[in-house]
């Protein structure tokens, strides 16, 4: 993993006492709110409905467990003892004081960690495939260039007053972890013809208010000249992309009126006239970064325990865990562990100031000192022998961290809605916990099989409704909550974006819909299909007439 | 006058600005001025041929390449910036510097804030109208706050990457 060099430090520490100075600007009223709002933002700080948030980066999702106690330590200290994990791969701290936030920063940056570019119009944290460097599928490990894409976007001077927010995922898997089709760049690394590294560049996906998936503008770029043509891609955005409306300020906008062929052009025009060589990275900054993430200390170990078949023999709810929650790492003898933070009745992504402790150890101890944050909003031990995943059972159940239910129906994507943002339109969180509730019985989850749900509180999607197997977007009907549901949306390598069903339903009808919804799938199912599959095949009619059979 | 802040790629100075910015609408003024791009195309040559110094005015939504042929006759490129929040100034300043080589003046005008400047100088830009009364003094401070930076821009600064490889 990779570790900050005295470089990195003194550019965190710099950027603290940036910060402070720039509050004490505030503060002795030589700049107006509006003039500091912009650089709070740069700090990830935001004014929401009853008291700042800070959102802190972690990139590419790899915590240590000296980070991790490090974030219980501010959640104890600065906020109500808990944090919330975002579908950004981030943490977002709901109860932070404006005069704290300095000192918060200086926390973080003892251990490698800042709130840089978590929001604002600027290229925010890089986040990849959360299996990256434990998967046999992947092609490179991702985190070698989402690293070096965090140092090249960290204050990038031409890049950091964008028309809006520029977001950009990796993986280097065909199965895509990472839901690179629904981002400003995607990147998906494998190999051309001729056995080289390459990229392929999606442009122009988005959730939001206007749905896109990415296009390819590059099937296969060389690995070496990253930096230069994302560079082009950004100044094409920069220069061109719409400013008098924020609604049509991303890039997708840009893309879908142009259209991405003619996009690719202007890319490739000023890529081809800039100096690559000046912005690409040498080899010997790449092998440095390489060379973090070269793996170590795995044992040579047969491929089967012996003692983790036994207990899973001997202990039904262990063996539904490894079921759902253990997944195949590269490594022999080796599993990747899913730590859920979706316990049904409690808010999707929260996780308490004893949570962070216990997997830190967790982490430390049986997981080579890393952990990875999903994008779902749930924890991953990427490295832990097969012989000790009873025991790291054990120890995250005790800490309320191991429901087998990754990728079910309880797995639910939720934002923090109207509980805490001031942008949202509707509660996500109690929906998520009515919906979780109605099954909460394992058997019943399992029976029922993979399910993505993913909640909004408004248009801007943070919840991912778009691409949820049932996606749920929280609206305003003449100030009442009303949620109207989509299906069929999927952010994985087979992505698409979800239909509507049909009129919003009130917020005490949601948890019957989707057992309307569930009923359908487990009558019309055939072998083994997913929600999605049965959906893919039947189309929207019997789901919408079950689910508005009342209303005829 | 506005203010003027020059910098010279160590330090910022306050200095008396030689320029008079001619809108559309005036009558050229007497010495040196920047006009707007319309402006130099219909009137370029004739103001050049005066004897005296010009500069042109690039807004936000035009491109530096429309002046691209006659960058070695112009002594000032002055990137407006209308919002602080638009930044397509910035490109436009690394493209003069980068792609054209350009060596005059690059001047950053219109909503010019102390808290931008560090990434305006990093872009190549070697002026300023602060429109916040930021002074040289400001300006010194905020341009050598960070003693690293992540990439190569116009400014020359060795890149982190570089300093890795020198130590």
């Amino acid at each position: 993993m990779y570790r900050y060099d005295t470089i990195d430090r003194e550019m965190l520490a710099d950027r603290v006492a940036e910060f402070r100075e720039q509050c004490q600007r505030r503060i002795d009223g030589e700049i107006t709110e509006d003039q500091f709002k912009p650089i709070r933002l740069a700090n990830g700080l935001y004014l929401q409905l009853h008291a700042y948030m800070l959102r802190i980066a972690i990139p590419y999702g790899a915590l240590t467990g000296e980070q991790l106690r490090k974030l219980a330590f501010i959640v104890r200290t600065y906020d109500k003892g808990y944090g919330h994990f975002t579908t950004r791969t981030n943490i977002q701290l709901h109860w932070i004081k404006l005069k704290d936030a300095g000192d918060i920063l200086a926390h973080l940056a003892e251990v490698g960690m800042h709130s840089i570019q978590t929001s604002g119009n600027d290229i925010r944290n890089i986040t990849a495939d959360p299996h990256a460097g434990a998967t046999a599928d992947e092609v490179d490990d991702p985190r070698i260039w989402a690293e070096a894409l965090r140092q090249w976007s960290t204050f990038h001077p031409e890049f950091s007053y964008l028309p809006r927010k520029f977001k950009i995922a990796l993986t280097a898997s065909p199965a895509d972890r990472a839901a690179t089709k629904v981002y400003d760049i995607g990147l998906r690394l494998h190999r051309d013809d001729a056995g080289e590294l390459s990229f392929e560049v999606l442009v122009g996906g988005g959730l939001g208010r206007t749905p896109y998936l990415g296009s390819t503008i590059r099937k296969h770029l060389p690995v070496r000249h990253l930096l230069s043509y994302l560079q082009a891609i950004l100044r094409v955005y920069n220069r061109h992309g719409r400013r008098d409306n924020p609604w049509k300020a991303r890039i997708k906008v840009l893309v879908a009126s142009l259209g991405a062929e003619a996009f690719a052009r202007e890319v490739d025009a000023e890529w081809e006239s800039s100096d690559q060589a000046a912005v690409d990275l040498p080899d010997t900054e790449l092998a440095r970064i390489r060379a973090a993430f070269t793996p170590r200390n795995f044992a040579t170990l047969p491929a089967t325990s012996v003692s983790f078949e036994a207990a899973k023999k001997a202990d039904p709810a262990f063996a539904r865990f490894a079921r759902h929650n253990v997944k195949a790492h590269k490594v022999p003898g080796y599993a990747i562990v899913d730590v859920s933070l979706k316990q049904p009745g409690e808010t999707p992504g929260d996780c308490s100031a004893e949570q962070m402790d216990a997997v830190a150890d967790i982490g430390e101890r049986w997981s080579q000192d890393e952990v990875r944050v999903h994008y779902d909003q749930n924890l991953i031990l990427p490295h832990v022998k097969l012989d000790d995943v009873h025991t790291v059972w054990k120890a995250l159940d005790a800490a309320g961290l191991a429901t087998p239910n990754m990728g079910l129906i309880t797995d639910i994507i939720a934002c923090p809605g109207l509980d805490y943002c001031a942008l949202a339109n509707a509660r996500a969180i109690p929906i998520a916990q009515a919906i979780a509730k109605r099954f909460a019985d394992p058997v019943k989850a399992e029976a029922i099989g993979e399910l993505g749900i993913k909640i909004s509180g408004c248009i801007n999607a943070c919840g991912h409704h778009h691409v949820g197997s049932i996606g749920i977007l929280g609206v305003d009907k003449k100030g009442e909550e009303f949620y109207q549901v989509s299906l069929g949306g999927s952010p994985e390598a087979d992505a698409s974006l979800g239909q509507i069903l049909g009129p919003a339903l009130p917020a005490d009808k949601v948890a019957d819909a989707v057992e309307h919804l569930v009923d359908v799938y487990m009558r019309q199912r055939q072998d083994g299909e997913r929600f999605l599959d049965t959906f893919r095949r039947t189309g929207m009619a019997p789901f919408k007439e079950a689910v508005y059979a009342d209303a005829h | 006058m506005p203010t003027l802040i020059r910098w010279n790629g160590q330090s910022a100075q306050t200095v008396e600005d030689p320029f008079t910015h001619a809108a559309d609408e005036m009558p050229t003024p007497r010495g040196d001025v920047i006009v707007s791009m319309q402006r130099f195309h219909a009137e370029g040559r004739r103001l050049l041929d005066e004897g005296r110094k010009v500069g042109v005015r690039v807004e936000a939504n035009e491109a530096v390449e429309d002046i691209a042929a006659d960058l070695p006759r112009i002594a000032v490129v002055a990137l407006a910036v209308p919002k602080f929040r638009q930044g397509q100034a910035y490109s436009s300043a690394r493209i003069l510097r980068e792609r054209y080589k350009y060596a005059g003046e690059v001047r950053m005008v219109g909503e010019v804030l102390l808290e931008q400047v560090r990434y305006m100088l990093r872009c190549g830009v070697d002026a300023l109208e602060p429109a916040d009364g930021a002074t040289a003094e400001q300006v010194n401070h905020v341009a050598n706050r960070f003693r690293h930076v992540y990439q190569r821009a116009a400014d020359g600064r060795a890149p982190a990457f570089v300093e890795r490889q020198a130590s």
